[in-house]
């Protein structure tokens, strides 16, 4: 599997440049080592990304998303936490660098947005103080007036209204959408070449999303940096990513560009997440369909096809689901899918049943 | 901020007033109801066989046939301008802060008292130091490697040092060191003023005693708190940052475990200044707390009145002042 999934990886996915890619995952495989057995959080994710573009990395709870993203941030400390594969950042390999040289990197080349800005922000210290210490973490020559010139600069950048007078503001008397900004102008601070996003709008409401994603969306196009989106919301990645990968129980199951991949899904657990999605440009549906079942165990992963119990259309594989690990194969170009369904039964399906209730 | 200080400080003299009157209703209400009169009580000033006479000059000089609500009133006037006692050969005057006459000895009650101050506040305060730095610095290395040997010992150590009381580990080590091996013998209390290290040299021992009790109290609080904090999210962000361990552990994790730190040691010490009355029983320390025993034992009214409201006031202040560094500790709470 790890050598088929290397030579279609080599096909990096989307209309990628030519160029090297920033990062470079190829089998990562993160391992927690628990009381009640072996974690397989992560098990053999390879993508490309280049600068200036943005991957959305979508699944559910539990699908290993964020897991991918703190592996590459190198922000597992557990003892317990095994990790193997490669992840290359401009070349460097993350996974046998040294752990301070990954601190290092941390902040300036990757920074990162977390969840929920109000417990991501340490409540005792001001939103300019924990921006000034982010810039001079990796500014060591910076005295503080110019780190605090520079944090009343990046607030301003991210829409802070009199941001010379919010920088000494604590991150309680902002609102969420403030804070979600002040993070982002935290992360930003440094001019990292690499932004990974984890689920950036799920704490907030619908008017702050949008201008959230509006923000990142301008600063990539802006500072010209890779962007990682790590949501559970397919309209979050529609917005921004180019690229999309949908990782079910630890694994890649489909991969490809934005455009194809909502036009033209190919793995059965991506129509599930297209159909629970609510549209606004199309017409009201009865009720949004959600993929039956629950999230697999990551300790007992289903045999085959982890995604079998919950398939509607696992009868159709022969058996081969149930047996038989699927492989990603490229289903179009630059589109991969990991799916034991034959290409025509997966496409008759999908233009008989899942695409009139879509 | 200034609202809250004034608010905070008004709240504390309230809170005094209250504990006065409980206290004053406690001494001198309940024994009425008990049974005993102003006649008894005045009698007590006076020695075997009083004459009718003497009592009722007692009674009157003293105040103590007024109604009860005058006698507190007086009280309190006592306490923030003096009172004129004229029952004596000569008129006697009793300062500010006046807490009345010892029945016994004849006596102010605060001159008594406020001399055995030095002796507690010494006590207390050596041993808050030993206690806070030991216990909190315990508490960070046990937490930040959870399950290590260190861990285990330390906090081994801790529960040994929970449960062992104070009359157990000070006379333990006043048999070590003072009379096994006499590294620290002829214990008295020497003023600070007097001779700094005499001072300490004769409080080592139960400033270790009182500490040992604390400092495992508060080495298990620090990392139970540490513990938590550390798996905060914003510890997680510090490290995205690319903060280096030690001040992602010390400027994010232990500053917001301290919080409660804060609190806890602001009741403990005020407390302890109240009277550490085991450990000055041990060492024989001539403070607060023995005061508050021999009052006890000799049946001693005002001067058991003074010393409970000395202790309330210490309680009170030092959680003053905890209300105050919790609003510069903790910035939620200052607009709150």
């Amino acid at each position: 599997m790890t050598e088929l999934q290397k030579t279609t990886a080599a096909a990096a996915p989307g209309s990628a440049p030519s160029s090297d890619p920033f990062l470079s995952v190829r089998d990562l495989r993160i391992h927690f080592d628990t009381d009640d057995g072996l974690v397989r959080s992560v098990d053999g994710v390879s993508f490309d990304l280049h600068k200036g573009r943005t991957l959305g990395i979508v699944g559910e709870s539990g699908s290993g998303k964020s897991v991918t993203s703190l592996g590459i941030m190198g922000l597992h400390r557990s003892k317990r936490a095994r990790i193997s594969g490669e992840i290359r950042l401009d070349g460097e390999d993350l996974i046998t660098a040294g752990p301070d040289r990954v601190r290092q990197l941390r902040g300036r080349q990757m920074a990162m947005i977390f969840q929920d800005p109000l417990t991501a922000m340490h409540p005792y210290y001001t939103v300019g103080q924990q921006i000034v210490e982010a810039y001079r973490v990796h500014h060591p020559e910076a005295n503080k007036k110019q780190a605090r010139t520079r944090a009343i600069e990046m607030l301003d950048r991210v829409g802070i209204p009199q941001p010379d007078r919010r920088v000494d503001d604590y991150p309680h008397q902002f609102s969420g959408g403030m804070r979600q900004r002040a993070m982002i102008a935290m992360a930003l601070v440094n001019d990292p070449s690499l932004l990974i996003a984890d689920e950036p709008t799920t704490a907030l409401d619908v008017t702050v999303q949008a201008q959230i994603l509006d923000l990142i969306r301008d600063l990539q196009d802006e500072f010209g940096s890779a962007v990682i989106i790590i949501t559970h919301d397919l309209g979050v990645v529609a917005e921004l990513a180019d690229d999309i990968l949908v990782m079910y129980g630890g694994k890649c199951v489909e991969r490809g560009p934005a455009e194809t991949l909502f036009d033209a899904p190919e793995h059965p657990y991506t129509w599930g997440l297209l159909g629970s999605m609510p549209r606004l440009d199309r017409e009201l549906q009865d009720r949004l369909v959600p993929v039956k079942g629950t999230p697999p165990s990551l300790i007992n992963v289903p045999t085959g096809c982890a995604f079998h119990p919950r398939c509607p259309y696992a009868a159709l594989t022969d058996g081969r689901s149930t047996g038989e690990l699927p492989v990603l194969a490229e289903a179009a170009p630059g589109h991969f899918a990991a799916c034991h369904l034959p290409a025509d039964e997966r496409h008759r399906i999908f233009a008989e049943e899942i695409a009139p209730r879509l | 901020m200034f609202a809250y200080i004034i608010r905070r400080i008004f709240a504390a003299v309230i809170l005094l007033l209250v504990v006065s009157a409980v206290t004053f209703a406690i001494f001198f209400l309940l024994p009425r109801f008990a049974g005993e009169t102003a006649d008894q009580l005045a009698a007590q000033y006076i020695g075997k066989n009083p004459s009718p006479e003497a009592i009722a000059a007692v009674k009157q000089n003293l105040g103590l046939d007024q109604p009860l609500y005058a006698q507190y009133w007086n009280f309190l006037k006592g306490l923030v301008s003096g009172a004129e006692y004229k029952f004596g050969p000569e008129p006697a005057t009793c300062h500010v802060p006046c807490f009345g006459y010892s029945f016994k000895n004849h006596l102010e009650v605060w001159p008594e008292l406020s001399k055995r101050i030095p002796i507690t506040v010494s006590l207390a305060a050596g041993a808050a130091v030993l206690w806070l730095v030991s216990g909190v610095a315990t508490g960070v290395v046990s937490a930040l490697k959870p399950r290590s040997i260190f861990d285990r010992i330390s906090m081994g150590v801790a529960l040994a040092g929970v449960s062992l009381p104070v009359f157990f580990t000070g006379a333990l080590l006043l048999t070590l060191f003072s009379y096994e091996w006499p590294i620290l013998d002829n214990l008295q209390y020497v003023d600070f003023t007097d001779n700094p290290l005499m001072w300490a040299r004769n409080l080592i021992l139960p400033w270790i005693s009182l500490a040992f009790l604390y400092s495992a109290l508060y080495a298990r609080l620090t990392r139970a708190g540490m513990l938590e904090t550390m798996s905060e999210d914003y510890i997680r962000t510090a490290r995205a940052k690319g903060l280096v361990e030690r001040k992602v552990v010390t400027r994010h994790g232990l500053r917001a475990a301290l919080t409660p730190i804060v609190t806890i040691f602001g009741m403990d010490l005020g407390l302890l200044l109240g009277g550490a009355l085991i450990t000055e029983q041990v060492f024989s320390l001539q403070g607060v707390g023995q005061f508050a025993v021999q009052a006890i034992s000799d049946n001693d009214l005002p001067k058991i009145l003074g010393v409970t409201l000395l202790a309330a006031f210490f309680i009170v202040a030092c959680n003053l002042v905890v209300d105050l560094l919790y609003a510069l500790v903790d910035p939620r709470v200052r607009l709150s």
